[in-house]
């Protein structure tokens, strides 16, 4: 092989701590390594073009860059040996800044240890062979989980493009929290209002498949070609049917099921359609208080049903599909404020939540927009605020901003004065955080026009007196306690990763973070991607995030959607794993052990089982390659010869010691 | 019958008498023996733990050790004050340097390794609530209370680990088993103002007036403690507060252990009811005749 190497300089990231010159040099001692030279930006324009010109010139077959770390870099450097004519795989990386120059400060020993991971990486590409990628057809699908705002941005958005989707939403209606939502902070225009004609468009689009009241069963394949299971759960009315009309709910003698979509705040009839905008407008029936499931009597909404849509034997019903790509949209979940025993763990009912204040102040809410506090139903005139209850605290292991709660707590502070003139709120902050566009004028506004009291501090407890509650906290830049009488106490309870957020990422092969959010691909350019190609994420799922932000997310995950599915054809990664059939004994403990079932056994010409791997299910994680007890199952360029070559190159055999005394 | 080593405290040879021995007798009444701890001496409480950690130390390590010696493996205090010293120096002694230090102060080395707890909470954890209740002969129906921890019985929580910490319910279950009403009291943990008693009355008078205040607005007729400091501020102090603050509480305050004792029958001379300076006997008034058995 003819191995030409390259330093890179990084400015001065790199060539601040580390001899690039002398690395370059001593690189030029190495074995088959014909061209060695230091250059200040390996990756521009004109670092490239070096490359190329030295591949030409010196008739290179192969090419090591020293420089940063390949998560970046290495598609880059790859297409430019291939543009000089060589192999895309002829190529490999040394990191020598992530691992170098930016965690060691001592020249002289960063220089060794640069040197000595170069070495290293042209004694691997020694060993390599030109690879070719193989193509296979893409499913023009995709499959969006989650029906929020941010889901259904990037339903729309993939529509639009012209490409099939199909919707899935946990929910019996799409629209997520944005739908409990009375009016959206910073312009108050209300959320049912933007919302609602969106919600309407996914139900009319012809490319838009909707499943509500299902979640993902199970997912198979990789990018270009998932498998996709939907559980639809039984809902006990055939939605083929269901006009919607409501008749049902009205005559259900079972009216004490549980409202989710009211927070909880009221009870709901047991065949219900959540709220007047949903979407889908269907009936379905809570078979836990439906007297018919419990108790074999009833059957009321049957027989007023005009249409007889009503099956009280459905059953949960299983679809498959086939997409390319995969969208997250899951959202997220409230912080269960219970675990703050200074608050009255729900032994005060005049202490609420803030989304059950946005039901409170929603007119499609269970007091039709009049705030009416849930002990007495008294209009409150004096309201509390809280905010970062289940935020911004270790002692509760949630130690990170919500980053939303500033800003509708001073929404909710702005529209509770609209609602009663003759009432004073106060809200107690650690910190205002509205660094948004039109942002922190509207908290001012809140304090100045509304004349929403500010407190900076944190509230120790709350405890009744009479029929108000008395909320005390530290008033830190006046450095005294203070005490309000409050007729209703509000929490801006924190950001928590959605219910069942691993168990999904566990079936897309997504990773969450140590709080449940699903982790982005790189944090500041790939903030929609995840590490699992074909899959991609948008809204709160990934971080607390408000609607602009969330709907920003759903269009940029549409837009890197289409971006794929508008190839017919994708490549896959040659780095994957090869049976050498002389060695393969056929025991199969790597057809067990491959966690994405890319081996599979079949029969050579004599009848003798053998493994094979399939190529493009294949996702090189090399587990199989340490299970074969014949060292028969290679992973492509990570063979052991080739680790054993790098070991070697870093800690050559010295015959010496070994015989030594 | 579950016995522990007995400490009771100095306050409860004074101030506390009534606390000290109706505390005995109701536990002889549920079948929870006390073995009082040889010579015992102060805690180190009060003055000592304010001047020199390792001389308060040293002098709960002494009692410590000595109910040690006993082959307990629990010794209980009535007092929150003592319970709080007690148990500092139990987890103090854990670190080497600190322990070699007290160790310089007495006759002979700390053996340690016995957990001081309150007696509330060695009845409740130890007797049982359903036990007490099984063993009262003269329901308490027709009396509401409130029930008051004070803020040191539960708290810091990771050291006292006993009950919850904003809303304890021990004294609560206990109270409710001898046939109480027990409000809700939403100030269960909060200050009275203890040990500024002497230097500081005013904050007393505010503190302890507003738990007083706070009852009322339940329609007690009575409150309930189990500690000597809170006992005090609240009762021998509510002249003054009703002075200070131009009020006219009249609220009676029991220790917890009276109350039992008057459940279980146990002869009234231990329970020192004459003792409480709010007079009790309109509260007690109120307590209904057992409905006679059919
Ligand atoms: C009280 C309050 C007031 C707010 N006010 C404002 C405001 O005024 N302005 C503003 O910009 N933002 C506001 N927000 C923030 C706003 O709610 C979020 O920005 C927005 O809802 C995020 O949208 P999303 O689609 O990412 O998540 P979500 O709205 O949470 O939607 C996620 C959807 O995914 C579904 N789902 C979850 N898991 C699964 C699963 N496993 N399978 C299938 N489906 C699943 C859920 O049912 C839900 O429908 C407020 C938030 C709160 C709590
Ligand atoms: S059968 Fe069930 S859902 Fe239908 S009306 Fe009766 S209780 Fe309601
Ligand atoms: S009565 Fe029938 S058609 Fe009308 S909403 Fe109910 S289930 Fe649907
Ligand atoms: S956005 Fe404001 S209220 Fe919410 S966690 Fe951050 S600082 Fe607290
Ligand atoms: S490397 Fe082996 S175990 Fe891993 S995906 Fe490929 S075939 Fe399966």
């Amino acid at each position: 092989m003819r191995i030409g190497v390259f330093i890179c300089h990084c400015g001065s990231n790199i060539a601040g701590t580390v001899d690039v010159r002398a690395v370059a040099q001593a690189a030029k001692g190495f074995a088959d390594v014909v061209y060695a030279s230091d250059t200040m930006y390996a990756c521009s324009e004109p670092g490239q073009e070096g490359i190329i010109q030295a591949v030409r010139e010196h008739n290179l077959d192969g090419v090591v860059v020293a420089s940063c770390t390949p998560r970046m870099h290495e598609p880059t450097f790859r297409r430019t040996v291939e543009r000089a004519g060589l192999n895309r795989y002829c190529f490999e990386m040394a990191n020598i800044r992530e691992h170098v120059s930016w965690i060691g400060k001592d020249t002289e020993r960063n220089t060794i240890k640069a040197t000595e991971l170069v070495r290293m990486a042209v004694e691997k590409l020694r060993r390599n062979r030109p690879l070719t990628p193989k193509r296979f057809d893409v499913t023009k699908r995709v499959l969006v989980v989650g029906g929020g705002v941010a889901g259904i941005q990037a339903a729309l958005d993939c529509a639009e493009g012209g490409q099939e989707v199909v919707l899935v939403e946990r929910e019996q209606s799409i629209g997520g929290k944005m739908a409990k939502l009375d009016k959206t902070f910073p312009t108050i225009d209300c959320s049912s209002c933007v919302l609602g004609p969106k919600m309407v468009d996914v139900a009319q689009h012809p490319k838009i498949t909707l499943h509500t009241m299902a979640e993902v069963e199970s997912v198979s394949g990789y990018v270009g070609n998932f498998q996709v299971t939907i559980r639809k759960k039984a809902r006990f009315v055939d939605w083929e049917k269901c006009t919607g009309c409501g008749l049902c709910m009205e005559k259900c003698p079972s009216r004490k099921a549980p409202d989710p979509f009211n927070e909880y705040l009221c009870t709901a009839p047991t065949i219900n359609i959540p709220f007047p905008q949903a979407i889908p407008k269907k009936a379905a029936i809570n078979p836990e208080t439906c007297i018919m499931k419990q108790k074999g009597k009833c059957g009321l909404c049957a027989k007023i049903c005009p249409v007889k849509c009503i099956d009280f034997d459905q059953q949960d019903e299983l679809v498959t599909v086939d997409v390319g790509a995969i969208v997250v949209a899951t959202g997220y979940d409230l912080f269960d404020w219970h675990k703050y025993p200074q608050y009255g763990q729900g032994r005060y009912p005049d202490v609420i939540t803030s989304l059950q204040y946005e039901r409170l102040l929603s007119a499609s809410g269970p007091t039709g927009g009049h705030i009416k506090r849930p002990s007495d139903g008294k209009e409150p005139k004096t309201v509390v605020f809280i905010q970062c209850v289940g935020s911004r605290d270790r002692s509760v292991d949630r130690p990170y901003c919500s980053g939303f709660c500033c800003m509708y707590t001073a929404k909710q502070a702005i529209l509770t004065k609209d609602h009663i003139p003759d009432s004073q709120s106060y809200v107690f902050y650690m910190d205002i955080r509205s660094p948004g566009k039109a942002y922190d004028e509207f908290t001012r506004r809140a304090m100045e026009e509304y004349g929403a009291q500010y407190v900076r501090g944190r509230v120790a407890m709350i405890y009744p007196k009479g029929d108000q509650l008395i909320v005390r906290g530290a008033d830190t830049l006046a450095g005294t306690q203070v005490e309000v009488a409050a007729d209703l106490v509000v929490l801006a309870v924190g950001v928590e990763a959605a219910r069942g957020a691993a168990v999904l990422g566990e079936k897309l092969r997504v990773v969450p973070d140590q709080y449940g959010f699903f982790v982005e691909s790189h944090p500041k350019l790939r903030p929609v991607e995840t590490n699992t190609a074909g899959v991609f994420l948008a809204g709160a799922c990934q971080g607390p995030k408000d609607i602009p932000a969330s709907v920003a997310q759903g269009s940029a995950a549409a837009a890197k959607v289409l971006a794929l599915l508008v190839k017919d054809q994708l490549e896959s990664d040659p780095q994957v794993s090869r049976v050498t059939p002389a060695r393969c004994v056929g025991c199969g403990k790597c057809v067990q052990t491959c966690p994405f079932g890319a081996i599979k056994l079949v029969e050579d010409r004599f009848g003798n089982p053998k493994a094979e791997v399939v190529e493009t299910v294949c996702q090189g994680c090399g587990i199989c390659t340490v299970t074969c007890p014949q060292g028969a199952i290679q992973l492509e360029h990570f063979t052991d010869n080739q680790i054993l070559a790098e070991v070697q190159a870093l800690c050559p055999p010295r015959i010496r010691v070994n015989y030594a005394s | 019958m579950p016995k522990v080593a007995y400490y009771p405290g100095c306050s409860g040879q004074g101030t506390s008498l009534e606390y000290e021995r109706s505390t005995r007798a109701v536990c002889q009444a549920v079948g929870l023996e006390l073995v009082d701890v040889p010579d015992w001496s102060c805690c180190g409480s009060s003055p000592a733990h304010m001047v020199n950690h390792v001389l308060s130390a040293a002098l709960s390590a002494r009692n410590l050790d000595l109910a040690h010696s006993l082959g307990m493996e629990v010794v209980a205090t009535p007092c929150p004050s003592c319970l709080t010293n007690l148990r500092n120096a139990a987890v103090e002694m854990e670190d080497e340097g600190f322990r070699s230090k007290v160790n310089a102060l007495l006759d002979r080395p700390y053996t340690g390794a016995v957990d001081p707890q309150s007696v509330l909470q060695v009845l409740v954890e130890q007797v049982g609530v359903d036990e007490v209740a099984r063993r009262v002969t003269k329901p308490l129906t027709g009396l509401r209370v409130a029930c008051y921890y004070g803020c040191i019985m539960n708290r810091p929580p990771e050291r006292m680990r006993f009950d919850d910490h904003e809303n304890p319910m021990a004294m609560d279950r206990l109270m409710e088993a001898i046939g109480l009403e027990v409000a809700p009291f939403p100030l269960k943990v909060e200050c009275c103002g203890a040990s500024f008693g002497v230097p500081r009355g005013d904050i007393v008078m505010r503190l302890s007036g507003k738990l007083l205040d706070a009852a009322r607005g339940l329609g007690v007729d009575a409150m309930v403690t189990a500690c000597p400091l809170c006992q005090m501020n609240l009762d021998l102090r509510q002249r003054q507060i009703n002075a200070a603050l131009h009020e006219r509480f009249r609220i009676p305050v029991f220790y917890y252990t009276q109350l039992l004792g008057l459940a279980l029958d146990v002869p009234r001379q231990e329970l020192g009811l004459d003792r409480l300076c709010v007079d009790p006997r309109l509260a007690l008034g109120k307590i209904k005749a057992p409905a006679p058995v059919q």
